[in-house]
């Protein structure tokens, strides 16, 4: 299992996540969709350092440092998403366009 | 040889369930598929023998992560939502753009030689030299991120407190 497998597969999934993020219809859709894009990254961080480096150390730090963070930015999101659908009504993205011009 | 099995069946089930995670209409469905996903990614993180990471990706983003975002399904959806489609008006435009940019992703990385010769494994760290490193040569993003968590936490319950 060479290193060309893991990064294909990291590429693939990055993919996927980015049609999710563009095109899915609400918010959480779109947050499930930048864990996809941020799982993607750890793999191919993980990989590498795990070809590339002795002891794969710096690749583990680096992907814990990406798990903590990602799962403090879906808190803050969820919590943000929360307090929108107590305004709006309603988590479609389509409709909330106050900002819209 | 069977290292391969394994590695092609772990990539066809991660592959197969963000595919799910992203086109499902049922939001229940695709929290999951998020979560068959992250075992998979797991997985991938056993086969390279990292045991202290597949432990850290199922505690926090399959026990905290997922049932956080099981939890803002409950509180926001109403029963109604769930059989309407889940893609929005762009998902033509979303696919031929990461249809575009995957292309482009393989091309490069067929086309380059820096990985060719790499076909084993370096033998992962103890978790003894891994906290060791943490500690000494990755102390300062430790403590930044122990900050991090610290304002997310607070930052969240500011958030999602209700208006008196």
């Amino acid at each position: 299992m060479s290193l060309h497998h893991y990064l294909f597969l990291s590429a693939i999934i990055f993919c996927i996540g980015l049609y999710g993020v563009l095109s899915r219809k609400t918010a959480i859709g779109v947050l499930m969709s930048v864990e996809l894009m941020l799982n993607a990254a750890n793999i191919n961080i993980v990989a590498s350092s795990s070809y590339l480096t002795k002891g794969a150390i710096p690749g583990q730090i680096f992907t814990i440092f990406i798990i903590v963070l990602s799962a403090a930015e879906t808190a803050i999101g969820l919590a943000i998403i929360l307090s929108i659908f107590r305004l709006f009504k309603s988590i479609d993205l389509q409709k909330i366009d106050s900002l819209r011009g | 040889m069977s290292e391969g099995i394994i590695f092609y069946g772990i990539a066809l089930v991660a592959v197969v369930s963000s595919i799910l995670v992203v086109t499902v209409r049922n939001i229940v469905h695709a929290v999951l598929f998020l979560a068959l996903f992250l075992l998979s990614i797991a997985g991938f993180y056993a086969s390279l023998r990292l045991d202290f990471l597949v432990v850290v990706q199922v505690f926090i983003f399959v026990g905290a992560v997922v049932v956080l975002f099981l939890f803002i399904v409950m509180l926001t959806f109403k029963i109604s939502d769930f059989s309407r489609t889940m893609s929005n008006r762009q998902r033509r435009l979303a696919f031929a753009a990461s249809s575009g940019m995957l292309f482009f992703l393989i091309l490069a990385l067929a086309k380059t030689n820096a990985f060719n010769n790499l076909y084993k494994q370096n033998a992962p760290a103890s978790l003894r030299e891994l906290g060791t490193e943490l500690l000494t040569t990755y102390v300062l993003p430790f403590e930044l991120v122990s900050l991090v968590l610290l304002v997310a936490l607070i930052g969240a319950i500011i958030i999602a407190k209700k208006e008196k």
